[in-house]
């Protein structure tokens, strides 16, 4: 782990008109961690996301990147800088098989423009076997004969595979069972030990502990804590989530009550 | 690490499954197929072959060498059609506008080679003209889709009665247009002799041989596994088999003798636009914003952009059918783009497999679906059977062919493929 962190946020603040959806949030996440993002319905998890996804805009802060400052207006900004989103309803397309998912928009062509096809082929095994993703009887299989815990993994593979820096996880486990839940677990933190940054959204404090090195909650718009999974217990983040208070008063920087740990 | 990974449920490394798959062999796989309702075309060509038998025993005239030219000829202009419908479908959008769209290609092209009218052209140019013109109508057509978001059976719909309305204003003053263009005419009635027929088989046979070759040396190269080698030299023969006999059988017909040019230019604009469905990214993204347009727009594909193209394939299509079925009757009159032609080119599409609901289906599924209908048209003809027959038959095969579809895809969902 490095000390500048990959991404850092500072005092980003976003109003959808009168409703004040961030205020005043600090964000951070390293290389080669898994920083969780946790809080209740409405907390502003998806805000935040959003941002740093270049969905929309923010009204006040600023975001570093590898310690430089940079501006983030689009989609497109966000993957230049290689972050990367699995959305929750992954924008996989069911009736294409695993490879084209893959290349989806960024198809690799030969020399007489056609499809490169034992290319795209070729390096989606890759990459699929350097994540240890093997339960995929085919990749030349619809996505639509894929579970739920396959679907997740392609969804992840598609986001890494493009030297993507900091992958960004929307609820990945919500839909799944135990095993597929597991598979997925085990693929976020092959990602982290693989130098990645992760940002993991989940509502299951246990896969949180189970994969996470630290967690950032959010309550009504406002960053309550940092905590460490190694020193923090569940109770914490519950009562951080439920009842936590901020750890700066907007505009006045380290005036924390002394609460959050 | 890895070793985790084997918790997860049917945990089976890839290269063992491939293996596997390979050792399993034609006829367990030919039954996994027929139990998942994997089953391709399939039903259809058998359907298709039945339908031959049935007509070879119930009309004297129908398995001739001559009837065969004929029905090439006759479903030549229709095949057009529905290689525009496919496309259409892929997307999950319907394109009414193009029985009319295909008369005014047909008013075009008759209008443009007037000799005597001021803008006579060759024909060949004019051909070109009708062409673009249609290409341009859906991509209007398809701009209104697209942008404005207006769903597209309305707009099409609109463009039915509007480009009904054109060709009866026109042709209530002019009547019948003759067309007497030796080029125009000559691409429903130009008949290749004995030894081009051949020839151009053994071109075709050979294109599509040398680029599967290509293709297994490229998935060599790349260290990608070539699947079901036995199926790739099936179909290689499978193709040559289908272009020989062909040329065999037309070249057995008395009147006219020999390869209708109409059949060759169905069989060029199937493998351009198999090409360009399958084999360039367009194509790619074709299926994609028919699968799920939201995620194609999330992966940076200009969704609108692939929608107003295909409504421009869609109207070329009609443009070139509608020139070859003028020249098959050498004029244009007033019933020109209309009758049944609009809707038995959906339902060839559809017989051949492709889904309504888009992102489903291929180019060639449009050959054999209008395959099955001018067969069954010139059959019942033949036999001496009523229009109002015909009718009836062919909307209980389209009926079937889409009702074994819905149930093969039930079959699919259940066995989770």
């Amino acid at each position: 782990m490095s000390d500048t962190p990959l991404l850092q946020l500072r005092g980003i603040t976003k109003s959808y008109g009168s409703v004040q959806a961030l205020s005043d949030v600090d964000f951070e996440v390293r290389d080669g961690e898994v920083m969780a993002l946790v809080g209740d319905n409405g907390a502003g998890k998806t805000t935040l996301i959003k941002t740093v996804a270049g969905i929309h805009g923010y009204d006040h802060g600023e975001i570093l990147f590898d310690g430089k400052p940079v501006s983030i207006h689009g989609p497109k900004d966000a993957a230049r800088l290689g972050i990367e989103v699995v959305y929750q309803d992954l924008a996989l397309c069911d009736n294409l098989d695993v490879v084209q998912n893959m290349y989806l928009g960024r198809e690799r062509r030969d020399f007489l423009f056609r499809l490169n096809e034992p290319a795209m082929e070729q390096r989606t095994a890759e990459t699929l076997k350097s994540l240890a993703v093997t339960t995929i009887r085919s990749i030349r299989q619809p996505v639509a004969s894929l579970s739920g815990g396959q679907r997740q993994s392609v969804a992840v593979a598609k986001a890494v595979q493009w030297n993507s820096r900091l992958v960004i996880l929307d609820e990945p486990t919500a839909a799944l069972g135990v095993a597929q839940t597991r598979q997925v677990l085990d693929l976020v933190k092959r990602l982290a030990d693989k130098g990645l940054a992760v940002v993991l959204i989940s509502h299951n404090l246990h896969d949180i502990f189970e994969v996470a090195t630290r967690i950032t909650v959010l309550r009504l718009g406002r960053d309550v804590g940092i905590y460490d999974t190694a020193t923090a217990t569940q109770e914490e983040i519950v009562r951080a989530i439920t009842a936590g208070v901020p750890t700066k008063v907007s505009g006045i920087p380290d005036t924390a009550p002394e609460l959050a740990s | 690490m890895s070793s985790e990974v084997e918790i997860a449920a049917p945990g089976i490394g890839l290269p063992e499954e491939q293996q596997a798959e390979e050792e399993r062999g034609l006829w367990g796989r030919a039954y996994d197929n027929i139990r998942t309702g994997n089953l391709g075309i399939l039903p259809i060509v058998i359907g298709l072959a039945l339908i031959i038998v049935f007509f070879s025993f119930k009309a004297t005239n129908f398995f001739t060498a001559d009837n065969f030219n004929n029905i090439i000829v006759q479903m030549a202009g229709l095949t057009m059609l529905a290689f525009g419908v496919v496309f259409v479908l892929l997307l999950g959008e319907i394109d009414l506008s193009i029985g009319y769209l295909s008369g005014i290609a047909a008013l075009a092209v008759a209008e443009f080679q007037l000799p005597g009218s001021g803008h006579a052209y060759p024909g060949l140019v004019a051909i070109l003209i009708a062409v673009a013109l249609c290409s341009l109508i859906g991509g209007v057509q398809g701009s209104v889709v697209a942008l404005v978001g207006v769903p597209s059976f309305v707009v099409t719909l609109a463009g039915l009665l509007i480009w009904q309305g054109v060709i009866l204003q026109v042709l209530e003053i002019k009547g019948v247009i003759v067309i007497q263009d030796a080029w125009i005419n000559d691409t429903a009635n130009y008949y290749f002799t004995a030894e081009r027929g051949w020839l151009i088989a053994g071109i075709v046979t050979a294109l599509f041989a040398l680029g599967t070759l290509g293709g297994v040396i490229a998935k060599r190269r790349a260290g990608v596994a070539v699947k079901r080698p036995v199926m790739i030299v099936a179909k290689v023969l499978g193709v040559a088999v289908a272009c020989l006999g062909t040329v065999a059988i037309s070249n057995h017909a008395n009147v006219p003798q020999g390869l209708p040019l109409a059949g060759v230019l169905v069989v060029i604009f199937l493998i351009a636009l198999t090409y360009l469905a399958k084999r360039t990214p367009f194509g790619r993204h074709v299926y994609a914003v028919g699968g799920n347009a939201e995620a194609a727009r999330r992966a940076g594909i200009n969704v609108a952009r692939i929608r107003i193209l295909v409504f421009m394939i869609s109207g070329a299509m009609a443009g070139v059918g509608g020139v070859i079925l003028a020249a098959r009757l050498n004029s244009v009159d007033l019933n020109v783009g209309g009758g049944t032609l609009l809707l038995d080119a959906i339902s060839a599409a559809v017989i051949g497999g492709t889904s309504l609901f888009g992102g489903r289906g291929e180019v060639r599924s449009a050959l054999i679906g209008a395959a099955v209908i001018a067969t069954v048209t010139n059959g019942l003809d033949t036999a001496g059977y009523k229009t109002g027959t015909i009718y009836i038959v062919t909307g209980v095969i389209l009926l079937l062919a889409v009702t074994l579809d819905t149930i093969a895809r039930r079959l699919q969902v259940r066995s989770g493929r």
